[in-house]
């Protein structure tokens, strides 16, 4: 994909906007749902940055979503009065960005600290990040405390979530399809041996945590411009585990995977809404399933290397 | 003592009475270790003796807990070991750590990240330069490749490579970040004899082609008497002797320690 990488970009937002052209003659439901996929996929495909990867398991994703959507929602409500009509779109795309980089801020302030512990002891204290930052908007009147934002203009678009789902696929992509980005699989693979090819671990996971943080904070934007409220509550860790889950199934570090695996975890509670209480059951079962029986994700596909090994 | 087994005045490598200690153990004790440019040098001892303890000291894995180590007159003390490497220290391990996910022709690009200027931004833009830089470094990549013989398995992932084949590739992909010194831990262990006899060429041929200085760590007797210019012994982390290849085998200490009456037979292959 080297070569044709922006061009595939570019493709890809003007299927955006071409679709979401046309999105006036759809069914509303079913464009909810498309929205929600597009928020799907960047959050699962920033997550599959640190995740998948470069191997650092981090549960803090629903923060960092949290984060950016509370920033973003807050920017707009306090200035879309004062803006005018036709400069909403630029203000939106502002809100976006500012989520963004203040999510990204957090992931430099968790990752930092961070950095030394591994496995369970990361998942752990990204966990507690996320759960601090839910407590913290929980009870901050500025962000409504415990009811969060309402009344947020509706903003968001199938074109700027579609647009944004591109963007990231394409940074993480871009990111580690290049000699420079090779290094988040050593890290992933043996940070010693890294270490000892001249490759920056720490450099290397914290620029991980903050890119996925800064995309997750504008899942959490679109994610606010899409229902128009945010409540607390919304980003507890079961919403990162939802975030893992499609990291998982799709194979951790296979994009293509990963992908498929949001949008199918995006539908099918759709397709089972009678059962939504049982979606956690139906996940851990999903999950079990997996590492017993495809530990390499439900969607990798990506083992073409053994095989033209065996052609030569 | 010949000639060739005095260490040259103008070391790359200077150690200055380094001991670690790890809880009550001194793994290393005061060693004092010198390698010039251009040599082929031998660390040997027991199992246990403090080997790898020593190359982890000088590669920043471990800080000496007392002592000095420099490198081309830089103070190691404090640099960590992806800027050691930097410095021109490559290293390969006694138990094999390739990138077992990445194919083997990524093994060796990652190598290329630390002298190349196309970092992140570069990579995200993907404009000419980059493209220029990506294209410069699989040629060199697929070169290296070609002079160890291991281009047909370049898109194998590494754990899928013959084991000979990994070695070999761990120590391809320690020169791909173009040291000055090379450690090498044990490259012949778990290697047949025929594998062993083609190793210690292929030694000889890198420290000709790259012109750089090798300290080779390895319980083989043949290959290291073979090679090694000048072969330092230790035991129990203590350095007992340092010499000639023939100084050494004939040293009553050395015999006492390590080598025993029939010195040419091999020692029980290390596991860790
Ligand atoms: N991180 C560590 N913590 C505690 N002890 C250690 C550590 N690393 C090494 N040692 C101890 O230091 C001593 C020297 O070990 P080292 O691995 O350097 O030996 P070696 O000469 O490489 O032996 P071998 O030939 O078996 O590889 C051993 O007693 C070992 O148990
Ligand atoms: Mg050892």
């Amino acid at each position: 994909m080297q070569l044709g990488a922006k061009r595939w970009l570019i493709a890809a937002v003007l299927v955006a906007f071409g679709v979401s052209a046309l999105s006036g003659y759809f069914n509303r439901y079913y464009l909810g749902i498309a929205i929600d996929v597009g928020i799907s996929i960047i959050l699962a495909v920033s997550l599959n940055l640190i995740n998948g990867h470069t191997g650092q398991f981090s549960l803090g994703h629903a923060g960092f979503m949290a984060v950016g959507g509370f920033t973003a929602a807050k920017l707009t409500l306090e200035l879309t009065p004062s803006v005018p009509a036709a400069a909403q779109p630029a203000l939106f795309v502002g809100a976006m960005l500012a989520g963004g980089l203040v999510a990204a801020l957090a992931g430099l302030a968790v990752g930092l600290p961070s950095l030394r512990l591994k496995g369970d002891y990361l998942a752990i204290v990204t966990l507690g990040f996320g759960e601090i930052i839910r407590v913290i908007f929980q009870t901050s009147p500025a962000f409504g405390a415990a009811t969060g934002l309402t009344g947020i203009p509706k903003f968001t678009t199938l074109f700027w979530t579609w647009s944004a789902a591109a963007l990231t696929v394409y940074v993480v992509a871009s990111l580690v399809n290049s000699t420079y980005g090779r290094g988040f699989l050593c890290v992933h693979d043996d940070e010693v041996a890294a270490a000892a090819m001249g490759i920056n671990p720490t450099r290397y996971k914290v620029t991980a945590f903050v890119t996925g943080a800064f995309f997750a904070g504008m899942a959490g934007a679109l994610y606010a411009h899409h229902k128009q409220v945010l409540k607390p509550d919304g980003f507890d860790f079961m919403k990162s585990i939802d975030v893992v889950v499609m990291v998982i199934l799709g194979g951790m570090g296979n994009t293509v995977g990963v992908i498929l695996a949001a949008i199918l975890l995006t539908v099918l509670p759709e397709l089972l809404r009678g059962f939504a209480d049982y979606r956690m059951i139906v996940y851990s079962l999903l999950i079990i399933g997996l590492m017993l029986l495809r530990p390499q994700g439900l969607f990798n596909l990506r083992r073409r290397e053994s095989r033209s090994a065996a052609a030569n | 003592m010949s000639a060739s087994a005095e260490p040259k005045p103008d070391s790359l490598l200077k150690m200055q009475r380094c001991t670690i200690r790890f809880g009550g153990l001194t793994a290393v004790s005061e060693l004092d270790l010198r390698i010039g440019g251009d040599e082929l040098i031998g660390l040997i001892g027991p199992n246990g003796a403090g080997k790898t303890t020593a190359f982890n000291m000088i590669t920043g894995v471990y800080q000496p807990t007392e002592g000095e180590i420099h490198f081309a007159g830089t103070p190691l003390s404090g640099q960590a070991p992806q800027e050691i490497t930097g410095l021109g220290i490559a290293r390969t391990f006694q138990n094999i750590r390739l990138f077992p996910s990445l194919s083997v022709f990524d093994n060796v690009r990652v190598a290329f990240q630390l002298r190349q200027t196309t970092g992140m931004f570069q990579s995200l833009l993907r404009g000419a330069a980059f493209h220029r830089n990506e294209k410069l470094i699989e040629s060199e990549v697929l070169e290296i490749l070609d002079i160890f013989k291991l281009s047909r398995f370049r898109h194998t992932m590494a754990k899928n490579l013959p084991y000979g084949d990994q070695r070999r590739l761990e120590i391809v992909r320690a020169l791909a970040t173009k040291p000055k010194l090379l450690l090498l831990d044990e490259p012949a262990a778990g290697m047949n004899p025929t594998e062993k006899v083609e190793l210690t060429r292929l030694i000889g041929f890198i420290k000709e082609k790259f012109r750089i200085s090798v300290l080779l760590v390895e319980h083989d007797m043949q290959v290291v008497m073979g090679i090694c210019q000048r072969i330092v012994v230790l035991d129990h982390g203590v350095k007992i002797a340092e010499g000639s290849p023939t100084e050494v085998r004939n040293d009553a200490k050395v015999v006492e320690a390590y080598l025993g009456d029939s010195h040419l037979k091999k020692p029980a292959a290390a596991v860790d």
